[in-house]
């Protein structure tokens, strides 16, 4: 099976992050950069799935030049070779736009499946599934907690409100996952040695067609007009428990009305 | 005025979510709002009380196998032609997986750019949302299109305001491109009568602190004594405490409750991303040290099996 797996490169969540005061997108600057990491749960299940069928995984990353770091982290867990889309004239780009350019991409690739995080930590939007399955007429089978290939079928358990579907499709499929599907492995010595080697592809915005117009903060859909920092919140009271500390807490709920 | 359409998020057992009563009220300040019903058999008939209680001039319906046998798709292509034939002033959607999802492949269909997770949005169609787990307010517009924005549960206040809806039934006509992933069952787990957890008032969520899954009936207790849904952290979850669709945090469900209590939970940055725009948040935790006190309007340092059941006595006294 050949799969292809949608790899982001993003602002560590852990660390203080923002947006940028000049042209209002990601500040990638500041920020140590990571893989996102729902997507090493992609590559998981991609190798998983290479182990007991076959075939060859393929990391697609969009971004900027630096985003090179986090896909020799991600060859490094084991996949086959890399394409880096990598265009000054992406800088900015919406959900949109960012959707035609990975369509354009994955057109190229060939791929029976295509496996990418439910989300990125830093935007949250959870829409690219979605919208590259649309764009590829292919089936998107979003949100799962559980994957089983089976030939040329595909059947996820989707986490939902009120429990879960059983969701079905024929190959070739979208499909994106939480990170209750399985557990990242750990680089080895001798997976990071051999990620240096692994062929990265680069493609421009010519390679793929797309105009640079059509991405970009010119080509957006939508705009950002304005951004701050929310005040960080302030401790209140912490007493501690000598007794009657549970009572305490209902005290103090009461005197906000919640009690 | 002109429409606007709000797409309706609703559950099988509870019926309208609050989260679509907060969508209406929005929509009400924007124009006439409009309900859009996808689902199964009998949805709008079952739902149309609610939503004209809440403003619902209007209900199109699009209902049967054709919509709810399939993942989301149907339901984009439904709203895609609705959305071209009324020409409405905005669609609202709820900022669920589902609502995202539908919002997402709208966008694409109409070339119209999309918001997500807002939490107002100003008749000149200027939204905020907020950012990087709720430390940043960003205020954006969609600039090519309609405003297509996914609405955040617990952004808005939901007011009635009766009206006496008519109901369009609206024609399905799915290709085969909107039934590649096909609904094969649908399996209900524990949930009990509890509010759903990002619409919840309350939230009482247990941490690695609660120490095993019997003892989750603690956090559980409490929550029913607030009227609250139960929430966890991930390392809660990661140890098998509790299941994950209850994960509060960064890898989870983004919540904003008047009030969230964190049981044990030392408040890691994962966690904090997932609560810290609660209005009042409590703490209990055995380390003084923990950053969650740093987020809290009150806390108790000490032994939370101690704690809880006397706070669960004492409430119970007043009630």
């Amino acid at each position: 099976m050949n799969i292809v797996v949608l790899v982001k490169q993003v602002p560590d969540s852990g660390a203080d992050r923002n947006l940028r005061t000049d042209d209002n997108t990601v500040d990638r600057g500041s920020a140590n950069n990571v893989i996102n990491e729902m997507d090493e749960y992609a590559i998981e299940e991609a190798l998983k799935i290479k182990e007991a069928h076959g075939g060859e995984v393929t990391i697609l990353t969009m971004g900027p030049d630096r985003a090179t770091e986090s896909i020799r982290k991600a060859l490094s867990m084991g996949p086959d070779k890399a394409v880096h889309v990598v265009d000054d004239a992406l800088h900015g780009s919406c959900a949109v736009a960012t959707s035609k350019v990975l369509a354009a991409a994955l057109g190229q690739l060939n791929a029976d499946l295509v496996l990418c995080g439910s989300e990125s930590t830093d935007g949250r939007v959870q829409v690219l599934p979605h919208m590259l399955a649309e764009r590829l007429g292919i089936a998107a089978l979003t949100g799962a907690r559980k994957l089983t290939v089976d030939g040329s079928t595909l059947t996820v358990e989707r986490q939902t409100e009120e429990g879960y579907e059983v969701v079905t499709a024929s190959t070739p499929a979208v499909v994106s996952v939480w990170d209750t599907i399985n557990e990242p492995r750990y680089p080895s010595f001798k997976g990071i040695m051999a990620a240096k080697k692994k062929p990265v592809q680069t493609l421009s915005l010519a390679d793929l067609g797309v105009a640079a117009g059509e991405v970009g903060l010119d080509g957006a859909t939508s705009t950002v007009l304005e951004h701050s920092k929310r005040p960080p919140r302030s401790a209140g009271v912490k007493v501690t428990d000598e007794g009657s500390g549970g009572t305490q807490l209902v005290e103090f709920l009461a005197t906000e009305k919640f009690v | 005025m002109s429409e606007v359409l709000v797409v309706v998020e609703a559950t099988r057992e509870f019926g309208v979510k609050k989260v679509t009563c907060e969508m209406l009220t929005l929509a009400r300040e924007l124009g006439t709002p409009s309900a859009v019903v996808l689902g199964g058999a009998g949805a709008a008939e079952a739902l149309s009380a609610r939503l004209g209680e809440y403003g619902a001039e209007k209900i199109y319906a699009a209902e049967g196998e054709e919509i709810d046998g399939y993942l989301v798709a149907p339901k984009a292509t439904v709203v895609a032609d609705l959305v071209r034939r009324v020409q409405p002033a905005a669609v609202l959607l709820a900022s669920s997986q589902e609502g995202k999802e539908i919002a997402a492949r709208l966008a694409v269909k109409l070339d119209n750019g999309i918001l997500t997770d807002v939490v107002a949005l100003a008749a000149d169609g200027t939204a905020t949302q907020v950012a990087f787990a709720g430390s940043t307010v960003v205020k954006s517009r969609v600039t090519r299109g309609l405003p297509l924005v996914t609405v955040r549960p617990n952004s808005v206040t939901p007011t009635p305001a009766a009206v006496t809806p008519t109901v369009e039934r609206l024609e399905v006509s799915l290709t085969d491109a909107d039934k590649l992933a096909r609904v094969v069952d649908r399996v209900a787990e524990q949930k009990g009568s509890r509010p759903e957890l990002t619409e919840a008032g309350v939230v009482v969520s247990g941490g690695r602190g609660v120490g095993n899954a019997d003892n989750f009936k603690l956090v559980e207790e409490l929550a029913d004594l607030l009227g609250g849904a139960v929430g966890a952290s991930r390392a809660a979850v990661d140890s098998g405490f509790y299941p994950h669709q209850f994960q509060v945090g960064q890898t989870g469900k983004t919540v904003s409750p008047q009030l969230y209590v964190a049981l044990g939970i030392s408040g890691a940055i994962q966690h904090r991303a997932g609560m810290q725009t609660s209005k009042t948040i409590v703490a209990v935790n055995k380390d003084g040290e923990a950053p969650i006190f740093e987020l809290a309007d009150f806390g108790v340092v000490g032994d939370l099996f101690k704690i809880v059941p006397q706070a669960a006595e004492e409430i119970r006294k007043r009630k």
